[in-house]
């Protein structure tokens, strides 16, 4: 086997940021890019198009991080999504309604994300479809609650 | 035992080490199907720190891992820096990068003492737990603790080196260049040791990027991928390392890589200790931090450890997300594990690296 | 010149005359045939015997005390740490842990299968220390010495794999049953190997008794000179069958726990413990008594000494090699064992024979 050197960036940040914003015209905002980061927001129904766009053509082959915020309103999902070979973080996120924290998984695509999702389901309540194996990780089965909703009161007894 | 059977290998087993499960379906001694459980060590670490205010959370990211504590609180401090968008002292810097590769060194040695002990070598933790203890006096000499450091600052480090450290640390340095060849001979020229470790758990480098395996035990599937070099932090870019890799993907390949990166750190902490320059080590840092959001990543010795802080204002974070590399190394581990024996467990897990306080939070 | 017995013998009857004298002295009339009774054969004989076994059985406990004493200082002194402390170079550190063992409470799980719980814990305990019965210390200090005491010797030692079984399969525990299982599998894989090797010392020596064995050897030469390969074979064979690192398997700490031992505590482990320890002293014993000619040495000091000399000698090679390497897997061990020891033993008997129809001795 050889070694697989990931030496100089292919593409720039702002190419990349044009390849997605062009390919799917109004479900992707760019949001700015920076030196190694590019960040986007995506809507949710083109959320895995976008993602298999990604890492199919835009060599984007590592999910970083998963991580939900609860913004009271709405949910975020802010998605880390890194290509080694142009040395690119896209900072991906998805917005959810409250009543229906719903997003397609991505565990398909990137095998890491499989924890990540599980994780999120647990503590934040998202689900997301598609997951092969959507259960509890942290916290036990019948636990009732998602403890990092805002609306979760610290020192209540379950 | 014709039929096939679950052993749970855990929580409370010798070897892992941390309250962790390993459910494993075995046929014989071959085992068809691996389930690592996590959850037992849950602290709420995330929901914890929405209640600290920033410079609380320090110590409370030292907790993060027992192991590599400076390399968390680090990277708490770095995100942190990148939030309230501060530049910190040139000073500070060489001392932050010297610091993580002395804690690198000590993170590796405690995974190689625990490595032995799984394998059955006693000389080999005992070995190792004594060259660590020279690098846990160094950190003592700057901190005055020896696990939990609580030394970073946003917006430096605590306080000034230490007289003399500079001299100190060189020697260390030299001792441990002889004593790892020393440690290097009960492992490496062992026929044992390398029947337990070469050809074991192997994983292709494309799928150990797919299940976002990161750090030595992405390197030691032949990708040649460190944060240190590709995403600069600190001071790395201005030093001389060389990333190591090894490219058979199996056990022995993600030990080497260890072994070779301690002489890495090696090399640069030498290169810190010649070019620090002299000035203050830690600016003045405001209560609260503006409005947004940031994700900061570094090479932790266990992988890619990331940070991703949602500000809102006001003096506590809104949401602080920890990306522990342990934690999707561990939920690549059945990949790894399938069709071996169960004997071979400890030597896969056991190069792993495992640390459950960063995995569970 | 006196054996043993013969002492004891004349010490029972000394003692027993005198007992029959005062009970002669006293004139009680329902005493009257206690007298002659004691003074008879069968009596005296009995007691001799049982006084041989009380001062044997309290020699070898002594002995397998200094076995454990030496492993835990050296492995200490290997390892660049002190080892034990208590009492005059720590060698009473052994009774502070007997004492412990002996006082903690005696637990059988709720599911294991009681009665063979126990037999198995006693069927260890009964095998090893009638094993020691058949070795002798020297001409003089032995409990039998019977003409296939070698053969009978190793007919006791592999009755050790079933008893291991039983007591893996009663605790009905699956970490004992896999222990279990690969305790027997790996004793039969390295027993075959090790009768080879007995043989061609038999077919060198013409003898089946030590005594003969090491007569043999005083007559001519060591045996460990023209069967070097044999003697290799013996020692490595030795140790998986006393079931030392790198061939401690069935108790692998690392993935089972402590193997079949695992549901054991009290002073029933204790003295699992010190079997182990005495299995190991059989196996240097026999490997002295075979290869390094036994109590053969020069006549200023007692046989005895010699010999044990000589096994204290073997042993120092167990721990170093313990000290040195790590465990290794189960199929490698039988791979070890089918495919490695099997030919050297054949080969090795291939020598003796040579030599013997070449009538070089």
């Amino acid at each position: 086997m050889k070694v697989i050197i990931y030496d100089k960036p292919d593409r720039s940040e702002d190419d990349v940021a044009r390849a997605i914003e062009s390919k799917f015209p109004g479900a992707v905002e760019v949001l700015k890019t920076a030196p190694r980061r590019i960040f986007l927001r995506v809507t949710r129904e083109s959320f895995l198009d976008v993602c298999t766009y990604m890492k199919d053509e835009l060599s984007f082959e590592h999910n970083s991080c998963v991580s939900p915020v609860d913004y009271i309103e709405h949910f975020t999902v802010v998605y880390h999504i890194s290509s080694w070979a142009n040395h690119i973080m896209a900072e991906v996120q998805v917005d959810l309604p409250r009543d229906d924290p719903t997003v397609d998984s991505i565990t398909p695509l990137w095998g890491g994300a499989d924890w990540h999702e599980r994780e999120a389901f647990d503590l934040m309540g998202v689900v997301f479809k598609g997951h092969p194996d959507l259960r509890r990780i942290m916290l036990p089965e019948e636990f009732k609650f998602h403890p990092l909703r805002k609306d979760f009161q610290v020192g209540r007894r379950v | 035992m014709a039929d096939e059977m679950w052993v749970n290998m855990g929580p409370q087993h010798p070897f892992n080490h941390g309250l962790w499960n390993l459910r494993v379906r075995l046929d014989g001694e071959t085992i068809t199907a691996a389930e690592p459980i996590v959850g037992y060590l849950h602290r709420g670490w995330e929901k914890m720190v929405e209640n600290r205010t920033y410079p609380q959370i320090i110590p409370l990211a030292d907790r993060l891992c027992y192991g590599s504590s400076f390399s968390w609180s680090h990277l708490y401090c770095l995100a942190a820096e990148r939030l309230f968008d501060i530049e910190i002292p040139e000073r500070a810097k060489y001392i932050r990068t010297a610091c993580l590769e002395i804690q690198r060194i000590i993170s590796h040695l405690t995974w190689l003492m625990a490595l032995g002990t799984d394998l059955g070598s006693y000389t080999i933790l005992i070995w190792c737990l004594r060259e660590r203890e020279v690098f846990i006096d160094r950190m003592v000499d700057i901190c005055g603790a020896r696990m939990t450091y609580n030394y970073p600052r946003i917006g430096g480090v605590r306080n000034d080196l230490p007289p003399n450290f500079a001299r100190d640390v060189i020697r260390s340095l030299d001792l441990f260049e002889t004593r790892l060849q020393e440690i290097e001979a009960l492992t490496d020229s062992n026929a044992a040791f390398r029947m337990r470790t070469v050809n074991i758990g192997n994983i292709s480098a494309e799928k150990a990027i797919n299940l976002g395996l990161t750090g030595p035990n992405l390197r030691g599937s032949g990708v040649e991928l460190d944060l240190r070099r590709h995403e600069p932090y600190e001071v790395y870019d201005d030093m001389d390392f060389e990333i190591c890799t090894a490219t058979d993907g199996d056990a022995w390949s993600r030990y080497r890589v260890r072994v070779d990166e301690m002489r890495e750190s090696d090399k640069i902490i030498r290169q810190c200790l010649d070019k620090m320059p002299e000035g203050p080590v830690r600016v003045k840092v405001p209560r609260c931090p503006p409005k947004g959001t940031v994700g900061c990543r570094v090479e932790d010795p266990r992988g890619e450890s990331l940070m991703y802080i949602v500000s809102d204002g006001t003096d506590k974070p809104y949401r602080l997300k920890v990306r522990s590399p342990n934690y999707i190394n561990l939920s690549a581990a059945p990949a790894m594990l399938l069709g071996y024996k169960i004997s071979d467990v400890p030597s896969i897990m056991g190069v792993l690296d495992m640390c459950i306080g960063e995995t569970d939070r | 010149m006196d054996t043993l017995y013969t002492v004891l013998y004349d010490l029972s009857d000394w003692v027993l005359g005198l007992l029959a004298y005062i009970v002669d002295w006293t004139r009680l009339d329902f005493l009257s045939g206690l007298a002659d009774w004691l003074v008879s054969e069968p009596v005296v004989v009995v007691v001799a015997v049982l006084l041989q076994a009380l001062i044997y059985f309290v020699t070898l406990l002594l002995l397998g005390l200094c076995f454990i004493w030496m492993e835990r200082k050296f492995l200490g002194r290997f390892m660049d740490r002190r080892g034990t402390q208590i009492g005059v170079l720590g060698f009473f550190q052994n009774f502070a842990d007997g004492v412990k063992v002996v006082l903690k409470e005696h637990i059988v799980p709720k599911a294991a299968d009681r009665g063979l719980f126990e037999l198995a814990a006693f069927g260890i305990l009964a095998t090893s220390f009638m094993l020691l019965g058949c070795v002798p210390l020297s001409p003089q200090f032995y409990i039998i010495d019977v003409d296939l005491a070698l053969l009978l010797g190793l007919a006791i030692f592999s009755f050790a794999p079933f008893s291991i079984l039983v007591g893996g399969w009663a605790s009905n525990n699956k970490y004992t049953l896999i222990g279990g299982m690969r305790a027997a599998a790996q004793l039969i894989a390295l027993e075959i190997p090790l009768l080879l090797v007995v043989v061609s010392v038999v077919l060198m020596t013409g003898s089946l008794s030590f005594v003969g064995i090491v007569s043999w050897q005083q007559e001519h030469l060591w045996l460990a000179f023209p069967l070097f390969i044999g003697m290799l074979t013996f020692l490595v064979a030795g140790i998986g069958e006393s079931e030392r690192v790198p061939f401690d398997l069935p108790e692998a700490e690392a993935e089972l726990v402590e193997g079949w031992q695992t549901e054991y505590g009290d002073v029933r482990w204790g003295l699992i413990m010190a079997c182990d320890y005495l299995r190991a002293y059989i196996m240097c014993g026999l490997l002295t008594m075979m290869f390094l000619g036994g109590w053969d040495g020069p006549e200023f000091i007692w046989a005895e000494v010699w010999y044990l000399a000589k096994t204290f000698i073997v042993f120092f090679f167990f721990v170093w090699i313990r000290a040195a390497m790590v465990r290794i897997r189960t199929d490698q061990i039988l791979m070890l064992g089918w495919k490695k020891l099997l030919p050297l033993a054949v080969v090795n008997l291939l020598v003796a024979v040579i030599l013997k129809t070449a009538e070089v001795f």
